[in-house]
């Protein structure tokens, strides 16, 4: 078998999967449609691995070729293709495993669900569109897969589509990533116009060509046309990532069954757009402002989204904005250049954050689909597995020493420190601070779940107990690199894994430093525990279980003392409100005005019918002259001929 | 084989003949004539698919051309050939009318044989409207449309059909009376209405702007363009389902067609001073009957203003070219623009029928077509739900579907004529979402909304296999879209080589 062959049937061994049980699911059944998916990821995985056995170990040179030509016009070739290096292949593994994790995980989790055929479908769908997404070779495809990931995510958001609530998040979740592909296509179409193409490879070969081009969005303002592209571009990724201030899908896209708020809403979708500017690096680079304008967005969505998680009972909740924190640390580290920082905390936070995920589902389904941790409490002993590999989670994702996101977070904090954009140092405060943050949310969440008062109900404390095997299997498996990813910070990030792929100007060298002052992973740990980052990820921890162990009644004093700012945190800063009031409700406004105004009243009534009743009103006047009597008309000859005659004699 | 058969005679005839025979059968045996019109419509379709398949895409030249003098008096001849342009959309006609004649199997019990029969006479004349090459030929059809779609609307219509009806006739035909006097101006001026013949025409600017005007007043219309637009969802809302789905599919890309046709190519300084205009009123259409759409509580008018928003793009891909030379200095990117729009006209016909058989769906069995009528309709009919969800993205131009297409063509091309353009046009990857995604919320998604809701049957054998086929093609020409473009590659460069030189 080739290894064109192995690329291509790895993304339509997903796809065959998602076809089959969709349409003939009816005849497979349940078992026979989670079988055919589960095979075709399961295939999906292992082609993955070879090609990364082939990629990482045998050294195979990056393949950069067409699969078919979607079309052909001016020349310009528009095309579906793969382009496969260390990052893809990197994506692939990620993208596949979880994948392959959660489609096991589903077999526990949905198993009482009357959509269980049309989930394992939509899932499958789902893992071939991200797939498309991460291999594609140009703009059109990689555009293709993202908006594809966005319609899967609309269905499974609403996958309850009973749930009114579920039906406006996933209307949100499409309109709020429409904005964002809006900016999106018109970085797309300026990459066009000046690059003459939208294969990667010819674009990043022409990028040193129209680097210096301005162009005038503004009359009298020019800009540098690539952070024109640079900042368009991000905007979409501000939907698909999302980053503040169009993050506001993500909290709601809660409403979708637990395995996807770990697949999609946490380890690979929204990591799309990470990868997206991973991928532009070339392009990036060229712009210190676009640079500026990712790590500004990345600062004030990695600490201000962490906060509202403090507030949150819900637990997903308090995992979704924990996730759209983490994602504000990874574009923070786009904009310090330090990308291949940004790809290592996306692959580590893929494994961390999916397993709390499928921790929280395998607790929510112990608690009889109850999310509220306010009813939670002392699950511990009922749930050892889940407990065990919920902490391994808790503590990769505060950066705990020797867990995988420690490795990941201080490289981000230690990047943007060592940045040279005018912005870093804000950029620092709030990487900063923000692992205090994470730490307090992270372990108030898991404090209120598993230790202290059992505050459920006694019917559903009875029937308290563990998940199914195929519930913790994925658990385990997912906790191992949760743990022990880290250890690839030695490649990934000092050594030169992206070579080739990501390019990073000399100024932008960020990296670079971290590279130098490295001596083996044991003196970064070392190092870490000296650092500021790691005291205040112990100082949130100890917070935590300060205020909800130690003296429950404090979290309430402190919320009514600082009643404001618990009120704003509450009210998530006013996003939803103001959008829903300015832009929902102005825009049916607007409709309504335009209709009733223009549509209706000016066109219509005055125009259309306007003339209609004109033409009446004219025939009503014209009709007074044919009165039928012979001597008006003999009359109106006889001044006919006057005039004619008058006419005639005085010219 | 077909080299030296009269293809195009055989596709306008047979189904205007066929048309009368099922007139003629009338409604003693309404089975009879349904299927005398299936297998007429059938027939049309096969015979037209040789014009693709024995097509030469290497020539801009017309092909399959017939000649026969006509009034030698005024030198008016039965003059037909097709090129790039007008191949695919005669192929679009012959498809959806099978289509059209499907869906009214069992609906329609009232009048059957003259239903069918307005339908199969009514593809014959838009299919000569699109093989015209003689402009008083093309006149003759583009009038004579109006006559079956009149008497779709007028017999089979809802309750306000009589309103609909004259206002779409008044409206269409007040425009194309401007057409007539220019095009007899014309022949005073050259002696010819051979549409080729008046392309070479030389004329003077003040002369091209009154040409083009009177032009713009029948196709604009035509298509239509806002301000003209108000008659198309008063039309779409009393028509019954295959009327709306004729309108939208098929008659509202002779207006677009009109333009390649004549504006462009007949008056190319008019079109180059003028194309403000048409680009100002495309942009409107877009965004401001985006808005318009949002607030429509009838699914068909809500999908009439999606047309009109739709076909915004078409017209304005259509007048990016003389914007993209004046600012750039040459002509990259208008091929571009120009099959774009081709593109959102054949997807468009497919997504728009598609949409309006959908509501033709539930109408049949609720007899309603407000929003709140429905909902949770995804819980009694989930097949139905699925091509609703699917032709739905379409319309909102996700990739993969034929609607990305032409879009992603026309916002790339636009970039290069000027930002703001494409800034604009580009506002309906939003607006289209919101209307679109709202309306399949409240009639598709929620729990199921009242008891009628909860009884309604899913899609039978017929109506599966018609949207089943719709699927097909707007998922074809999504993923590959590369044969479509071939085809009209080389007539669209030449189109443009044309329009882009000066006659003055």
């Amino acid at each position: 078998m080739s290894m064109q062959t192995v690329f291509l049937l790895i993304p339509l061994a997903s796809l065959a999967g998602a076809v089959l049980a969709g349409l003939f699911g009816r005849w497979l059944g349940r078992a026979g449609a989670h079988t055919v998916t589960i095979l075709g990821v399961a295939v999906s995985f292992v082609l993955s691995l070879l090609v990364a056995k082939a990629m990482f170990l045998d050294g195979m040179a990056p393949w950069n070729g067409p699969v078919y030509t979607w079309l052909v016009t001016e020349g310009i070739r528009f095309e579906v293709g793969f382009l496969i290096d260390n990052l893809t292949t990197l994506m692939m593994v990620v993208v596949t495993f979880v994948s392959l994790m959660v489609h096991i995980y589903t077999i526990g989790y949905m198993h009482d669900d009357p959509g269980y055929i049309r989930f394992f479908s939509y899932i499958s769908l789902f893992t071939f569109s991200m797939l498309m997404l991460v291999m594609s070779n140009n703009f059109m495809q990689l555009f293709f897969g993202w908006e594809a990931v966005g319609l899967v995510s609309y269905l499974l958001i609403g996958f309850y589509y009973k749930r009114e609530s579920a039906i406006y998040a996933n209307m949100k979740a499409f309109l709020v990533n429409r904005v964002g592909d809006f900016g999106f296509v018109l970085g797309i179409g300026l990459v066009l116009a000046y690059a003459g193409s939208l294969d990667y490879a010819e674009v990043f070969a022409a990028a040193p060509s129209f680097a210096d081009r301005s162009i005038e969005i503004l009359p009298g303002e020019p800009w540098s046309v690539m952070t024109a592209i640079g900042i368009l571009l991000f905007i979409g990724v501000m939907g698909k990532s999302a980053q503040v201030p169009l993050h506001v899908w993500l909290p709601d896209s809660m409403e979708g069954p637990t395995p996807i708020s770990a697949l999609i809403h946490a380890a690979t979708m929204v990591t799309a757009g990470i990868f997206m500017v991973a991928r532009m690096s070339p392009l990036y680079e060229y712009s210190e402002t676009a640079l500026a304008f990712i790590m500004v967005i990345g600062a004030i969505t990695a600490f201000f989204m962490g906060l509202i998680g403090i507030v949150q009972n819900d637990i997903k909740r308090v995992i979704a904005y924990s996730t759209l924190s983490q994602l504000g640390y990874m574009t923070t580290a786009l904009g310090a250049s330090a990308y291949s920082v940004a790809i290592f905390h996306l692959m580590t936070h893929a494994f961390f954050k999916a397993l709390l995920f499928l921790a929280a589902g395998s607790v929510i389904i112990a608690m009889h689909h109850e999310q509220d941790m306010r009813r939670m409490g002392g699950l511990k002993k009922y749930m050892p597995i889940t407990y065990w590999t919920a902490l391994v989670g808790s503590l990769a994702l505060i950066g705990f020493p020797g867990f995988s996101g420690f490795f990941s977070k201080d490289s981000i904090i230690e990047a943007v420190h060592a940045s040279t954009l005018p912005v870093s140092g804000f950029a620092w405060l709030m990487v900063l601070l923000g692992v205090f943050v994470t730490a307090l949310y992270t372990f108030r969440m898991f404090f209120l779940v598993f230790h202290g008062e059992e505050r459920m109900d006694e019917h559903t404390r009875s029937h308290l107990h563990e998940s199914p095997w195929v519930v913790t299997l994925p658990l385990v498996l997912l906790a191992i690199p949760s743990v022990f990813a880290g250890l690839l910070i030695d490649p990934i990030v000092v050594g030169d894994f992206f070579r080739g792929v990501i390019s990073v100007a000399p100024e932008h060298e960020a990296v670079r430093e971290l590279a130098e002052e490295w001596h083996g992973v044991g003196a970064f740990v070392e190092h870490g525990l000296m650092g500021p980052a790691f005291w205040l990820a112990m100082a949130g921890l100890f917070t935590a279980w300060f205020v909800y162990m130690r003296r429950p009644a404090l979290a309430d004093a402190c919320a009514r003392r600082c009643n404001l700012v618990y009120r704003i945190l509450v009210n998530k800063y006013g996003f939803d409100d103001f959008n829903q009031a300015v832009f929902a409700n102005g825009a049916v406004m607007l409709g309504r005005f335009l209709w009733r105004a223009g549509d209706v009243f000016l066109i219509d009534r005055l125009l259309v019918n306007g003339a209609a009743a004109v033409t009446g009103w004219l025939a009503q006047v014209t009709r007074h002259l044919q009165t039928g009597y012979l001597y008006h008309y003999g009359f109106a000859m006889i001044l006919g001929l006057i005039g004619l005659l008058g006419w005639y004699v005085i010219v | 084989m077909f080299a030296d058969w009269p293809l195009l005679s055989l596709v306008i005839w047979t189904p205007i003949v066929g048309g009368v025979l099922v007139l003629l059968a009338g409604d003693r045996a309404p089975d009879g004539a349904r299927r005398l019109a299936l297998v007429v419509s059938l027939l049309t379709f096969l015979l037209s698919v040789p014009l693709w398949t024995e097509f030469d895409a290497s020539t801009w030249r017309m092909q399959f051309e017939e000649f026969v003098p006509w009034v030698t008096t005024y030198n008016i001849n039965y003059h037909l050939g097709v090129d790039g342009l007008s191949m695919p959309l005669i192929l679009l006609t012959t498809f959806v009318t099978v289509l059209v004649v499907i869906a009214g199997w069992e609906v329609i019990q009232y009048r059957v044989a003259q239903y069918m029969a307005a339908f199969l006479i009514m593809e014959g004349i838009m299919v000569g409207v699109f093989a015209a090459l003689d402009a008083m030929l093309f006149y003759i059809f583009f009038e004579a449309m109006l006559i079956p779609m009149y008497l779709v609307i007028g017999v089979w219509g809802g309750p306000r059909r009589v309103y609909a009806s004259i206002k779409f006739f008044l409206y269409t035909f007040l425009g194309s009376v401007f057409m007539l006097v220019s095009l007899i101006w014309m022949y005073g001026q050259s002696g010819s209405f051979e549409i080729l013949d008046l392309h070479k025409l030389p004329l003077g600017m003040t002369a091209q702007v009154l040409i083009f005007l009177s032009f713009l007043a029948a196709f604009a219309v035509k298509v239509p363009m806002w301000p003209v637009h108000t008659w198309l969802p008063d039309a779409h809302v009393e028509a019954p389902t295959g009327g709306s789905v004729i309108l939208a599919a098929i008659m509202l890309k002779i207006g677009g067609y009109g333009f390649l046709r004549f504006s462009l190519p007949v008056t190319p300084d008019a079109s180059a001073e003028l194309t403000w205009l048409i680009v100002l009123m495309s942009l409107v259409a877009v965004v401001y009957i985006g808005f318009v759409a949002l607030v429509q509580s009838d699914m068909k008018k809500l999908i009439a203003y999606s047309s009109i928003a739709h076909m915004g793009f078409v017209t304005l891909a259509f007048f990016i070219p003389f914007y993209i030379l004046r600012n750039t200095g040459d002509t990259a990117g208008s091929t571009l623009a120009v099959q774009g729009g081709m593109v959102q006209m054949i997807s468009h016909g497919f997504v728009s029928a598609a949409l309006f058989l959908c509501v033709g769906v539930l109408y049949d069995r609720l007899h309603s077509r407000e929003i709140s009528t429905y909902g949770g309709v995804v819980n009694v009919m989930p097949v139905f739900a699925a091509f609703f969800v699917l032709f739905a993205m379409a319309n909102t131009g996700l990739p993969g579907t034929s609607g990305f297409v032409g879009e992603f063509m026309v916002i790339l091309a636009s970039i290069k004529a000027n930002f703001w353009i494409a800034f604009l046009a580009a506002t309906t990857l939003i607006i289209g979402a919101a209307y679109t995604l709202w309306l399949v919320k409240r009639v598709v998604f929620g729990e199921v909304r009242s008891e009628k809701v909860a009884a309604l049957d899913d899609l039978n054998g017929r109506e599966f296999l018609i949207l089943g086929l719709l699927a097909l093609m707007v998922l074809a020409i999504g993923l590959w879209p590369a044969p479509l473009i071939h085809v009209m590659e080389v007539s669209i460069d030449h189109l443009i080589e044309h329009a882009m030189v000066s006659k003055l």
